[in-house]
């Protein structure tokens, strides 16, 4: 096994955490798990919270179908995939049913729908079913991440512009609001996160030139 | 009958899968490229969104909630199994779409190539789960209810998907921003149509 020889943090292991950073980005690049990016990011903190979830889901079912992988029937593999996922969900939905229960209200069906988080099941599709442990794990871990700059990136601007506060806190200044500031009450509405992705999209593409669709 | 009918309008404009609560994004900006697929994912998911929605309902009251095995015996009553409705869902929705994919092999194999990956991946749309999910939430009263709010929110995400399917065949022919070829123009143009939905939400039905 050459993977065995490697050293744990070589550089191509440390490409599997830094690549889906930017290049290789679960969300504006594969264009995976956009659902709940969107759904849960008026605030800061729900974003937070989901991202861990997914962290910790992603980091482990790419584990364990990835210590599984030579075991599992080709044919119902998908089902096979689901099942460990959603052990997995459950397993994060009834911790913060038990530490955080105002989050997981907020949340609500979103928990739950990490198991359809195309970024889970594509990742382990594409990723965790032909590589080893340790990589499998690097990858779910990196993708997490990917994952959750863009989420609270959105979740920043969507709750500094739509209600002037970070976590809660009140952080645009009362002078202003008498100065005739107001808070742009569209960002609270769920179709501007759609369109914060899209300009986060068109920023890192004029960046990255490479990234550029030809239609 | 009234509220049926309210019910299946409600899911179809006001709480579009898509434009309200994104689910089903995924395949929603994969597949969107060309009409035709776009059709053949819809139908698929409004099939198997009508299926699933009244199976887990039943699942739901009869063997999942709280007190919901009283038929069994009295014993059984206050045992509640509520937090393994997930993995049911789930198990119900992959081998419903096991089917679909099997049938849509048999009688139309070249919407089964066009289709290509996207269909196994129906199992993880989660508009698809996401509709069991809202039932679970919504608590309604029968399987009536249950069927129309799955052909109803099916039926919306057939809409918004043929919607940007259309256009984005249209846009292929303008000149878009280099970076915002792609994806990026889709996200954009999602988000106006979303909030061109919202405007059915001061409707009271």
């Amino acid at each position: 096994m050459a993977e065995e020889k490697e050293s744990l943090f070589s550089k191509r292991n440390r490409g599997l955490l830094s690549d889906p950073l930017n290049d290789n980005n679960p969300i504006t690049v594969q264009v995976l798990g956009i659902c709940s990016a969107l759904a849960i990011t008026v605030q800061l903190k729900p974003a937070i919270v989901m991202s861990i979830a997914v962290m910790f889901v992603m980091a482990f079912s790419n584990m364990i179908i990835s210590v599984l992988r030579n075991s599992i029937p080709n044919r119902i593999r998908i089902i096979v995939q689901l099942v460990i996922v959603a052990s997995l969900v459950i397993i994060v939905d009834q911790v913060l049913k038990a530490y955080a229960y105002d989050v997981s209200k907020e949340l609500s069906v979103f928990v739950g729908l990490i198991i359809t988080n195309c970024i889970v099941m594509g990742r382990l599709e594409a990723f965790a079913l032909g590589n080893g442990v340790w990589r499998s794990f690097l990858d779910g871990i990196g993708n997490a991440f990917g994952y959750a700059w863009i989420l609270i990136a959105v979740a920043f601007f969507r709750e500094l512009l739509g209600s002037g506060k970070l976590f809660g806190f009140q952080i645009v200044p009362q002078s202003f609001y008498e100065m005739g500031y107001e808070n742009n009450g569209l960002m609270l509405l769920s179709p501007m996160a759609l369109i914060v992705v899209g300009i986060i999209i068109w920023i890192q593409r004029s960046k990255n030139r490479k990234l550029i669709e030809k239609h | 009958m009234q509220e049926l009918a309210s019910l299946f309008v409600k899911s179809i404009f006001i709480e579009n899968m898509i434009f309200a609560y994104f689910l089903g994004m995924c395949s929603y900006l994969a597949v969107s490229k060309t009409v035709k697929t776009a059709v053949g994912l819809g139908v698929a998911v409004i099939f198997v969104l009508t299926i699933t929605v009244p199976i887990n309902f039943l699942l739901d009251n009869y063997l999942l909630k709280q007190g919901a095995l009283s038929w069994l015996g009295a014993e059984y009553a206050d045992i509640d199994l509520s937090f393994l409705s997930f993995i049911m869902f789930i198990a119900v929705i992959a081998s419903m779409v096991q089917l679909v994919e099997m049938v849509v092999e048999k009688f139309a194999p070249a919407l089964y190539g066009a289709l290509g990956i996207f269909l196994p991946l129906i199992a993880v749309n989660c508009a698809i789960l996401g509709g069991s999910l809202f039932m679970q939430q919504k608590d309604f009263g029968g399987v009536t209810e249950a069927v129309t709010y799955g052909l109803g929110s099916g039926i919306g995400w057939f809409l918004a998907i043929l919607a940007i399917a259309a256009i984005r065949e249209k846009i292929a022919y303008s000149h878009v921003p280099a970076p915002l070829r792609g994806l990026g123009i889709t996200f954009l143009i999602t988000g106006l149509m979303a909030l061109g939905f919202m405007s059915f939400m001061g409707i009271k039905i």
